[in-house]
């Protein structure tokens, strides 16, 4: 029997209309686990580089988390894996809510979809019982209208749905898979339109078994009341008022503008009545006692939900006020817009139009106000509607699209990807290796579990560290305790810090865990319900597997550099490892290459960010180390004498690490 | 005939649908709670407590399997709550075959709630234990009741044979048999 997995994957043909179950190789949980790891595997044996992300040979997988739907709180996230179209790189993408435990009470831990439907279509998964269906009717529906409608006709309340809205059908490059509140970003939105498949609905009712269920089930009970009542875990935006960190430090409108001292108290009041006199309630993903999501009515909208950051991005880029998202959100959810890049591109439209590269001819009929244009720009790039089919395609490709001189507002870009709108003074050594090689391309999938800031005194230091249960060793606790200055940090601290925070968001993606509890929540008080020292056992429970920290540390350590490889092998290279230009006023590109140096060798990696061919056979990837050396992307040497002297430096500071 | 006056310990669990997350914690401790071995495997279809739920429509109810029944309502009520809908089936525990809720999801039979009778006992029932934001909670009330007096299985047999036939005709029965034997 498998534990916590179901040992069955779904295999959808939308070419031929095939769909097959088939059962999978239990030594491959031990390797990757499950959700991205998995994922991982999958798409380097499957797709070769060549294959384009438009291509009816790429891969779309949605993946449950290994541990998703046994009794551990919190863990809900499905790994949406696939090439994207905006960077041509593996697209990383998790969403939570209750798609993945349902999938497994389905009996199935994932979901590969291949191939083109000749028409629109949906994906009907009723336990054993599969189909495609038609989807025509569903042409243009929102993404909550779409769950709507499938419950309706299928007459199944409790199918879980994940869809696409019209963003996603006409392949915008910002577009999102919706389901519920939640979404899943960065990629997968216009490969699912592209593939022509508008939802997946998944209802299940077969039972999750648990390796060791009496001990885990005594265990979750005790950890469901410790996050419920861990402030420093789940979003601690849904319950604090106080918005000055984002509103006075990140960047406004197309990334520019920092408006130090915009924060208010007056503010937060009209913002916190704002809030509440809309809200209808504060819900959360399956089995988690934290309320993430912030439930808003505003009148003339669709009811709409919220979390973390999301409410800010629009009203920011937009210059106005929290009216102005709650106004927008509604709308942009239920086309299936990433909050996160499309005020960006808006925004970054708007930018050009005041330079005068984008003019009226290109924007016809374009309102005078601002709310008004961020609409109308909206609806033309939903509808890929004249300068709406460039903007679709994300700020990078859209400033090569327009040209004259576009290129240089593409400013906040990394990897051809949007980033978080932060521009900041002094360069900060541990962010800048997160958001230079960061393959998640997104700074919050990497932060989060070393403090964001150092504390005054060394007393209080001390006392951190005294109960410090989610650090995984000695060294760095040594190094919390030495550090004094934000922006100070040796190049070795950096690179163990760096490891850990990465290594620590593989493990959630593998496991279907949410970082706001585990990998993204140490970084303010270093207190995540979850970490590299009690994650271990608690996997062990569920799945019978025997993992201790180092047996946990290796897998994500694989995961990381199965990742690294794919794109590799599609071209990834030094080159593309560096933050957005204006990232930082001040820059050191001396140091900085000096910390990728570092880094790359503590990763075990080339100088030009490709994993050897020692670091892929110690964690079992032979089979990527032939490859590349078949394809010439090494060529056997790495590793020669002269570099010995360094590798052996990064040796030991791996075996400091974990 | 009057019965006398006992003590009775009502068990209830509050539901405030106001502080419902729509989690579904409750139903899939409800699972592993009934699950065969006791705690070997999850299944929120098999749970005796269903979240009731309606996102676009702000409706989050969890319901109680209770009685089950072989037909369903002819007629049902619609409620409007602070302007929401509510339909009675949303707060209603009946096992009925107008829906699935509470019904094993293989054999159809249905499911109903035992507030987690256990030995030792649970201090309270596992939807409860693990309701973190309040929205379940357990009371325990004694009530005094008027002891019913229950008649014997002879009594409800000869009843029923009263009012199918009549008390005479029973009677008449009665006598001839009597005699022949």
């Amino acid at each position: 029997m498998r534990y916590a997995e179901t040992g069955y994957n779904l295999e959808i043909d939308l070419s031929r209309g095939n769909i097959e179950r088939v059962e999978t190789d239990p030594s491959l949980t031990d390797l990757h686990l499950g959700g991205q790891g998995a994922n991982a595997k999958i798409l380097w044996d499957r797709v070769p580089p060549e294959v384009e992300p438009s291509s009816p040979n790429n891969l779309l997988v949605f993946s449950a988390g290994l541990l998703c739907g046994t009794p551990v709180p919190g863990v809900t996230r499905t790994s949406v894996n696939t090439f994207s179209p905006q960077t041509n790189f593996f697209s990383h993408s998790t969403m939570g809510g209750f798609f993945a435990p349902e999938l497994k009470h389905a009996g199935y831990d994932r979901i590969v979809i291949r191939g083109k439907a000749p028409s629109l279509v949906y994906l009907w998964i009723n336990n054993d019982k599969v189909e495609i269906r038609d989807a025509t009717h569903l042409r243009g529906k929102g993404v909550t209208e779409t769950a709507a409608l499938i419950r309706e006709e299928l007459k199944e309340p409790k199918a879980q749905v994940a869809a696409i809205g019209l963003a996603g059908e006409n392949r915008v490059y910002t577009s999102s898979i919706g389901h519920g509140w939640s979404s899943a970003a960065r990629g997968p939105g216009p490969v699912m339109g592209d593939k022509r498949l508008k939802a997946i609905a998944v209802r299940g009712t077969k039972d999750i078994n648990i390796a060791r269920p009496a001990e885990l089930f005594e265990m979750c009970l005790r950890l469901a009341k410790e996050i419920y009542e861990n402030p420093n875990v789940g979003d601690v935006m849904a319950v604090n008022e106080d918005d000055s960190f984002h509103h006075d430090n990140f960047a406004w409108g197309n990334a520019r503008v920092r408006r130090k001292g915009y924060w208010t108290k007056e503010l937060e009041e009209r913002w916190r009545k704002l809030k509440y006199d809309h809200m209808d309630r504060q819900t959360g993903c399956y089995n988690c006692p934290k309320k993430c999501i912030t439930v808003i009515s505003y009148p003339g909208r669709k009811r709409f939900g919220y979390k973390c950051y999301a409410k800010d991005t629009y009203h920011m880029a937009a210059f106005q006020e929290l009216d102005f998202s709650y106004e927008i959100l509604g709308i942009a959810q239920e086309y299936g817009l990433d909050s996160y890049s499309t005020p960006q591109v808006i925004a970054f439209a708007l930018e050009l139009y005041e330079a005068g590269i984008l003019t009226d001819q290109d924007l016809p009929g374009m309102p005078s106000d601002v709310r008004g244009r961020f609409y109308y720009l909206m609806e033309k790039i939903v509808h890929r509607e004249g300068i709406g089919d460039v903007l679709a395609n994300g700020v990078y490709w859209a400033a090569r699209q327009i040209g004259k001189g576009a290129e240089a507002y593409d400013h906040n870009t990394t990897k051809k990807l949007e980033q978080i709108p932060i521009k900041l003074g002094r360069l900060n050594p541990l962010y800048f290796l997160m958001t230079a090689t960061g393959e998640k391309m997104a700074t919050t999938q990497i932060e989060g579990s070393f403090p964001q800031d150092p504390l005054p005194t060394r007393e209080e230091r001390e006392e951190f560290v005294r109960n410090w249960e989610a650090v995984p060793n000695d060294k760095l606790k040594q190094i919390f305790l030495e550090w004094e200055k934000r922006h100070e940090m040796a190049v070795e601290a950096s690179c163990l810090i760096c490891d850990w925070n990465e290594m620590m968001h593989y493990v959630d993606d593998a496991i279907g865990m949410c970082g706001f509890l585990s990998s993204f929540s140490g970084q303010h008080a270093g207190r995540p319900a979850y970490h590299i020292n009690n994650l271990p056992y608690i996997i062990s429970l569920a799945t019978g597997m025997d993992l201790d920290k180092d047996g946990l540390w290796e897998i994500a350590t694989r995961n990381r550099n199965l990742v690294r490889a794919i794109n590799v092998r599609r071209g990834l290279r030094r080159k593309d490892e560096r933050p957005p230009e204006d990232h930082w006023r001040v820059r050191d590109h001396e140091f900085e290459q000096k910390l990728l140096d570092a880094y790359y060798e503590f990763k075990g990696w080339t100088n030009d960010g490709i994993p050897t061919k020692k670091t892929l056979d110690k964690l079992g990837l032979n089979y990527v180390s032939e490859d590349f050396l078949r394809r010439g992307i090494l060529t056997g040497n790495e590793g020669a004498p002269s570099k010995q002297t360094s590798s052996e430096k990064g040796d030991e500071l791996k075996s400091r690490g974990c | 005939m009057k019965g006398e006056l006992e003590k009775n310990i009502v068990k209830r669990i509050k539901v405030n649908l106001d502080k419902c997350i729509g989690c579904r914690a409750c139903e899939l401790a409800c699972s592993v709670f009934h699950a065969n071995p006791k705690y070997s495997s999850v299944n929120p279809a098999m749970s005796r407590i269903q979240v009731v739920i309606d996102p676009l429509n702000d409706e989050y109810v969890p319901i109680r399997a209770c009685d089950y029944s072989k037909a369903g309502c002819d007629g049902r009520r619609v409620y409007t709550i602070n302007g929401k809908e509510y339909s009675e089936c949303s707060f209603c525990g009946t096992v009925c075959p107008t829906r699935d809720l509470f019904k094993e999801p293989d054999s159809g039979l249905p499911l109903k709630c035992d507030m987690c009778e256990d030995d030792p006992p649970q201090k309270e029932p596992l939807c409860v234990q693990v309701c973190q934001v309040g929205a379940l909670v357990y009371e325990e009330e004694e009530e005094e009741v008027e002891e019913e007096v229950r008649p014997d299985e002879m009594e409800i047999g000869l009843k029923s044979l009263i009012d199918k036939y009549g008390l005479e005709k029973l009677a008449d029965t009665f006598a001839r048999m009597s005699q022949k034997v």
